[in-house]
């Protein structure tokens, strides 16, 4: 479903990206993590086309992404980011039916409003909410808002970055369970950026490491505990000490 | 040592001229964003009631006062030759021509400007124009074409009731304060104002809308990280627009004025 061969992105002197190569078989959930500053992100918003890789392709179904129509390819996105970014000047609602009220999707506004409340619902939000604006929600609750926008359209492709970033353990146990669900649900292809190891366990079929601009391990997350990588091992179990330099 | 100053000078020229040229490509991009479909009037419409209605007390408080001394400065002046009767004329052709627009324009840059780069620069720092994008929607025509559109359509309406404001106050300081004759005043203002007086300021305040929210859009979309990011963005944004339309205002008036 998706491939990456041989991605590469360079900020400066800086190679974030030196040849990534990975692939998602459709219908997988995919979790990539690694350490602060190695380029999780970029890879993330390399495949979305925010950021133009130096060198590599990246093939959606076969197709290069890099000559595909931009908004039919981007139709098929769905996207959790970091910290919700619902836009603070729109309800609700109109933040989860942002796509299905206007451009190519677009459908009556009733029906948009129908189906952004179904979202909701889906996500764990009451109808109530759909007229509030985000500012007025919690941090959980905008993340589930962000979920709930994120699949607002039905996507086959769903990214998430850092889902549980800045929740407590519930509630961060809470979205992953979330995630995993609609994900299985939809048949959605998924790919979640994480340093969250609860987050891996709950929501990955395949796990893979970035680090130092390369894609260090993957497997699947069956093989996590016994991957025989050192680089790995020092990772989950989060040690100051072994072949990743950590920074005191 | 001594060459330190001139270093500084030579770097900061270049960055203003390097600065000046990006924001000539992003005028370039916006044009370019005007003339392709979709046009979203929602946010076309939001903008206009934003720029447009909510500055008119801020440009009429400008004008009134401006258009009052005005009256003053010229009355004191041109008795000085005999001459105190032109204040009306003078302050009709200096607020419709010059003061209305100018000053106009710039409360609209404080205003407008900065508040464009904040909301687009906080957009920014949260990712919001990312998740637009990833939405299928530009960021180009949902955020800068609607709201350059609505200034620049919305700064003419603004120095329009602005020049009348100024004319008012200088109506109000001249009759009450310096005694002149009310019929008097208001028959002069009508007879030597021409109407290329006041449509060459409507054009000036066009010019002047339009930089003020490309400005804004440019430094709000190419606002740094944090708060401190969209801090710098908001400044530059209202010294850049600031600066622009003095400079824009000069090089209208040559093209109108100079025969």
């Amino acid at each position: 479903m998706i491939e990456l061969r041989d991605l590469q992105k360079a900020f400066g002197p800086n190679r974030v990206l030196r040849g990534v190569n990975l692939t998602i078989p459709r219908g997988e959930s995919m979790v990539i993590i690694g350490g602060s500053g190695t380029g999780k992100s970029v890879l993330l918003k390399c495949i979305l086309g925010l950021v133009t890789p130096d060198a590599g392709q990246i093939l959606i179904q076969g197709q290069d992404a890099a000559k595909a129509d931009r908004d039919a390819f981007l139709a098929r996105f769905g996207m959790l980011f970091q910290g919700g970014a619902l836009f603070d000047s729109l309800t609700v609602w109109q933040n989860v039916a942002f796509r299905l009220l206007r451009g190519a999707q677009k459908r009556p506004k009733a029906e948009a409003r129908e189906i952004a409340i179904e979202k909701l619902r889906r996500v764990g939000l009451k109808p109530e909410v759909a007229d509030q604006f985000p500012a007025e929600l919690s941090g959980g609750m905008q993340k589930r808002v962000g979920l709930a926008r994120a699949i607002a359209a039905e996507p086959e492709i769903i990214f998430f970055d850092e889902p549980t970033t800045g929740l407590d353990p519930i509630m961060a146990g809470v979205i992953n369970e979330l995630i995993r669900e609609i994900v299985v649900e939809m048949g959605a292809t998924a790919m979640t950026i994480t340093h969250d190891m609860s987050s891996v366990r709950a929501i990955a079929d395949d796990v893979a490491m970035l680090h130092d601009g390369v894609i260090q391990w993957t497997g699947p997350v069956t093989r996590l505990d016994n991957s025989g990588d050192p680089y790995l091992d020092q990772f989950i179990h989060g040690r100051a000490e072994g072949p990743i330099e950590a920074v005191r | 040592m001594i060459l330190t100053p001139v270093a500084a000078l030579g770097r900061s020229t270049l960055a203003g001229l390097a600065s000046l040229g990006r924001i000539a490509l992003y005028l370039l991009a916006t044009l370019r964003a005007m003339l392709r479909p979709p046009f979203y009037f929602r946010e076309f419409a939001q903008a206009l009631w934003a720029i447009g209605y909510n500055s008119l007390p801020v440009v009429g408080l400008t004008a009134f006062f401006t258009g009052g001394a005005l009256a003053l400065q010229i009355y004191e002046g041109g008795a000085r030759f005999n001459a105190g009767q032109v204040v009306p004329s003078i302050v009709a052709i200096g607020m419709t021509r010059e003061l209305g627009p100018v000053l106009g324009a710039l409360m609209v840059a404080a205003r407008v400007a900065s508040s464009i780069a904040a909301e687009i620069g906080t957009m920014k720092v949260t990712e919001q124009i990312d998740a637009l994008v990833t939405l299928s929607t530009d960021p180009m025509r949902y955020l800068t074409v609607p709201r350059v559109l609505a200034a620049t359509l919305a700064v003419p309406a603004l120095v329009a009731v602005g020049d009348s404001i100024g004319i008012f106050g200088g109506y109000v300081v001249g009759t009450g304060r310096l005694d002149l004759n009310a019929a008097a005043y208001l028959k002069n203002t009508a007879d030597y104002l021409e109407l290329w007086d006041i449509t060459s300021g409507l054009i000036k305040g066009a010019v002047f809308g339009f930089i003020v929210a490309l400005v804004g859009c440019y430094f709000g979309m190419n606002s740094g990280r944090g708060a401190q990011g969209v801090g710098r963005a908001t400044k530059s944004a209202v010294v850049t627009a600031s600066v622009l339309i003095l400079a824009a205002n000069y090089l209208l008036t040559e093209l109108f004025f100079s025969a």
